[in-house]
């Protein structure tokens, strides 16, 4: 089963819409709580990462019986040194979004901890693709 | 067992209810869908936070209460009244007035509910001490107890484990009497409740095998009574016997109204009101968008209990009542006297019990079998309107989908499908009328002058 959600860079108050949605789905198939909480910090993040670092972006979910597969794609700078990123507080966030209480560079720390396979991919100028695969049933 | 029927206070009186859609609309849960002409509620999703009967344009709800008679079931009758009672009357009644009335009605003791917020308080301020998880939640509001279970299951455990003054103050005082020598079969415990959810608490609790309380008698039917009561007094301020009871301080006086716990926690505390901004906060908090916040004070209703679905007077002027009163009384601090010495004991005896999760969002128990049904559900989003009008009985397009899934409705419950049904000749016009009456009871399209609104209404 599919669903996708647009993402929209800048947009901080429509940050969450993505996951709240997932959420809700989730909760109807009687997935473990905590699974769902898992799913849905690392899904939060990934949409602010695109609302607060690039241009626009799309979410991808697909849920079958096993797993949960998301993909966020955008369009915007890329990550020029995913593994300099990935570090506990890294962060290129400007002043202004700092004052908005994001940027504190625990983002992708914080889903690479909360999905079972994470997948990196970013071009720089082009755009950043996350995979993201949790399993959803034991 | 008992835990697996939600008891609910809130009833349908089915002679008076003429199936509109105000109630199934209003309800925060989805629980209401509308057959055979009347309002039915589901049982198990109800969170007795009392909306429909507040929507409702004819008074079809009403809140099944003991029979005020009941109390002469006991030799020692005690009213525990919540502070919300006293916001009722016009400030030239004094309290002392209300509850010799209320002696004279049969009462033999009159107590206040929040006399015990000073010890719960301690409680609550020591659950948060000893737990990491952020933010906790007040048990103090029965219907968002029951809105956690039922809509955010995974926030259970974030509800502090700590009685509200209803059960608190049950406890402290059949102690009290005990202690005096009256056997407890003799104590009768009555509740004077502003609102359904604290009714259902008493009937079915949660987190604890049996309430406290023997009964609960509306606030609204006793205000009537107990108004009376002081009119035909005509001023005479001859009073009946009975205790003198202690001034409650500000913290007692504030305790049911919004800000009333938050202010006394520890950390960063915020208090909420209205069921909706209570949903919208706690869907955050599921999201974990906010993180940073200790303590959340959770009330269902606006203005909280002075806003409850029995308080007879407006909210608003209650609360500035009640306010004048708190800053009359500013001097009244820390646990009253005869309370003291049954610190300890209340203290061991504040513990709820783990409250369960009762998820009414799956679709099905079974994760292969909830999937195919969403499937389903959104295979049948492709047909219908998306209008949400409600003419299926079922609250939205995508519940009417999901009763449909559930095989609780049908796909030509739908009015629109109907239409496009007999376009194709599907359907007959007969049949589709046939249809329409089993949602909406029969004869319900014949004209009817006396229907509310109509030329001859109410003849
Ligand atoms: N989608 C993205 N596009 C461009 N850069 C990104 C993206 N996601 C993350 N980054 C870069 O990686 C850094 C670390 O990300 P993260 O750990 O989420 O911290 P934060 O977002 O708080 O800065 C960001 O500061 C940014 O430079
Ligand atoms: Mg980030």
């Amino acid at each position: 089963m599919q669903f996708k959600y647009d993402l929209e860079g800048g947009n901080f108050s429509r940050a969450g819409h993505a996951s709240s949605e997932v959420k809700k789905i989730l909760k109807q198939l009687n997935v473990d709580a905590r699974i769902i909480k898992r799913i849905v910090v690392a899904l939060y993040e990934g949409e602010v990462n695109v609302v607060a670092h690039a241009h626009k972006g799309v979410v991808m979910v697909d849920i079958d019986e096993k797993r949960i597969y998301i993909r966020i794609e955008d369009e915007g700078p890329g990550i020029p040194d995913i593994n300099l990123a990935m570090q506990e507080g890294f962060s290129t966030a400007s002043a202004s979004v700092r004052e908005m209480g994001f940027g504190a560079g625990m983002g992708l720390p914080n889903i690479k901890k909360n999905t079972d396979q994470l997948n990196i991919e970013s071009e720089v100028g082009k755009g950043t693709v996350l995979e993201m695969t949790t399993m959803i049933s034991s | 067992m008992a835990q697996e029927q939600f008891y609910h206070a809130l009833k349908v009186d089915e002679s008076l209810c003429y199936g509109c859609t105000h109630c199934m609309f209003v309800c925060p849960t989805d629980a209401i869908r509308i057959r055979s002409g009347k309002a039915s509620i589901r049982k198990d999703w109800c969170v007795d936070c009392g909306e429909c009967m507040k929507a409702c344009p004819v008074n079809a709800f009403y809140i099944e209460q003991d029979d005020f008679d009941k109390i002469f079931n006991y030799k020692y009758r005690v009213a525990l009244v919540p502070v919300v009672m006293i916001g009722q009357f016009p400030s030239n009644i004094s309290e002392s007035e209300i509850f010799s009335v209320m002696r004279e009605l049969g009462f033999t003791h009159v107590f206040q509910t929040e006399h015990t917020v000073d010890v719960i308080n301690e409680a609550m301020i020591n659950e948060l001490n000893k737990h990491e998880e952020r933010p906790l939640i007040s048990a103090f509001c029965p219907a968002v107890v029951r809105l956690i279970q039922v809509r955010f299951p995974s926030l259970v455990n974030q509800i502090i484990h700590v009685k509200p003054p209803i059960d608190a103050s049950a406890i402290f005082f059949r102690k009290m009497l005990q202690d005096k020598g009256i056997p407890d079969d003799d104590i009768g415990i009555f509740y004077v409740t502003p609102c359904a959810a604290k009714i259902a608490s008493v009937k079915s609790p949660v987190g604890d095998d049996k309430s406290p309380v023997n009964g609960v008698i509306n606030m609204d039917f006793l205000y009537n009574k107990v108004y009376q009561g002081i009119k035909n007094r005509g001023g005479k301020t001859s009073r009946s016997p009975g205790d003198n009871l202690p001034n409650l301080g500000p913290k007692s006086i504030g305790w049911s109204l919004t800000n009333g716990e938050a202010p006394y926690m520890k950390g960063r505390c915020l208090a909420i009101d209205e069921i909706h901004n209570v949903i919208d906060f706690l869907e955050k908090i599921e999201n974990e968008e906010i993180t940073d916040v200790d303590f959340l004070e959770l009330r269902a209703c606006d203005e909280s209990c002075a806003g409850g679905v029995l308080v007879v007077g407006n909210r608003f002027l209650a609360v500035e009542r009640l306010r004048k009163r708190a800053q009359l009384f500013k001097d009244i601090h820390g646990t009253p006297e005869d309370l003291i010495p049954y610190r300890d004991y209340l203290m061991g005896k504040l513990p709820l019990k783990p409250i369960e999760p009762r998820s009414i969002l799956k679709l099905d128990e079974d994760m292969t079998l909830a999937l195919r049904k969403m499937q389903q559900v959104r295979s049948l989003m492709c047909y219908l309107p998306g209008i949400d009008c409600g003419a299926c009985g079922s609250p939205s397009c995508q519940s009417l989908a999901k009763d449909i899934v559930q095989r609780e409705a049908q796909l030509s419950s739908c009015v629109f499908i109907q239409r496009m049904m007999e376009k194709h000749k599907k359907l007959h016009a007969d049949h589709a009328i046939r249809i329409i009456e089993k949602t909406w009871g029969k004869d319900r399209l014949d004209k009817d002058c006396t229907k509310l609104g109509a030329k001859n209404e109410g003849m």
